[in-house]
């Protein structure tokens, strides 16, 4: 499965269009990494643990994506985007969305 | 009292603590920024033909930045006569420029020369009920491609 943030997919030809794929996934964030993320605001710096945590659900959410694709019979994606929403206190949503295309 | 002196003692530890972990952290982005200057970054969306592309592949990362205690009470303080508020402009050009930095260093970690279509996206990480922003998230994404010549330079 090629994966790309481009309108097509470099040398090689689209043949064939699916439509949008979408995936999407929704995280918490657990006390005792909201504990260090508390102490690391007085400090100042990375947090560490919310980076691990937004981009591990956030490949989860393309590989629901790309299970969405190959369920249609895709091998790549073109224009990718994604897109971040907070919808509740603590809880953070993490969307990725594109174009299940045939490839040649 | 007591809440005074708390509050007077976590500014100081934000202060000796910020500041060392800002300069840490811009030494740091200078230096890897220096060392990965042969990568292009390009914010178009289209290869020019010149271009033998051979592969290519998305790159993401992202990083959440804290801000410290000191600077936070200042940005408060901004917020009632108005103006520039410097504290957080240099919050988010660390994690914008660190964002930038991670998925060049992904992409030439698979021998890539370029990232087109480099997008930046930020989200704001509110804590608790106070509506203050203490970290922000940066997600930087792009296509990698890997050309001929730099393909056959990383095969031998």
């Amino acid at each position: 499965m090629i994966l790309s943030n481009l309108e097509a997919v470099p040398g090689k030809t689209i043949v064939e269009h699916f439509g949008l794929v979408q995936g999407n996934t929704i995280r918490a964030k657990h006390i005792g990494r909201d504990f260090m993320a508390g102490l690391k605001n007085v400090f100042g710096g990375e947090l560490k643990g919310y980076t691990e945590l937004l981009s591990e659900s956030r490949k989860e959410a393309v590989s629901r994506m790309r299970e969405q694709a190959e369920s249609l019979g895709a091998n790549a994606i073109v224009n990718i985007r994604f897109s971040t929403s907070s919808i509740a206190q603590g809880a953070a949503e993490l969307y990725a969305y594109g174009t299940a295309v045939k490839v040649e | 009292m007591v809440e005074f002196i708390i509050i007077l003692v976590l500014v100081v530890l934000g202060y000796i603590f910020g500041r060392l972990a800002e300069k840490r952290h811009y030494n740091s982005i200078l230096e890897r920024e220096k060392n990965t200057l042969q990568t292009q970054m390009v914010t178009l969306k289209t290869i020019p033909n010149t271009i033998d592309v051979k592969n290519s592949f998305l790159v993401t990362a992202n990083v959440v930045i804290s801000i410290d205690y000191f600077k936070r009470i200042l940005a408060g303080l901004k917020n009632i006569f108005g103006g520039r508020i410097t504290s957080y402009e240099s919050l988010l050009d660390r994690a914008r420029r660190e964002a930038v930095l991670r998925i060049k260093e992904l992409a030439i970690r698979h021998h890539a020369s370029a990232i087109y279509n480099v997008r930046l996206e930020t989200a704001s990480i509110s804590r608790s009920a106070r509506k203050s922003v203490g970290s922000v998230e940066v997600l930087a994404y792009g296509t990698a491609i890997v050309t001929d010549e730099i393909h056959r330079k990383a095969a031998s």
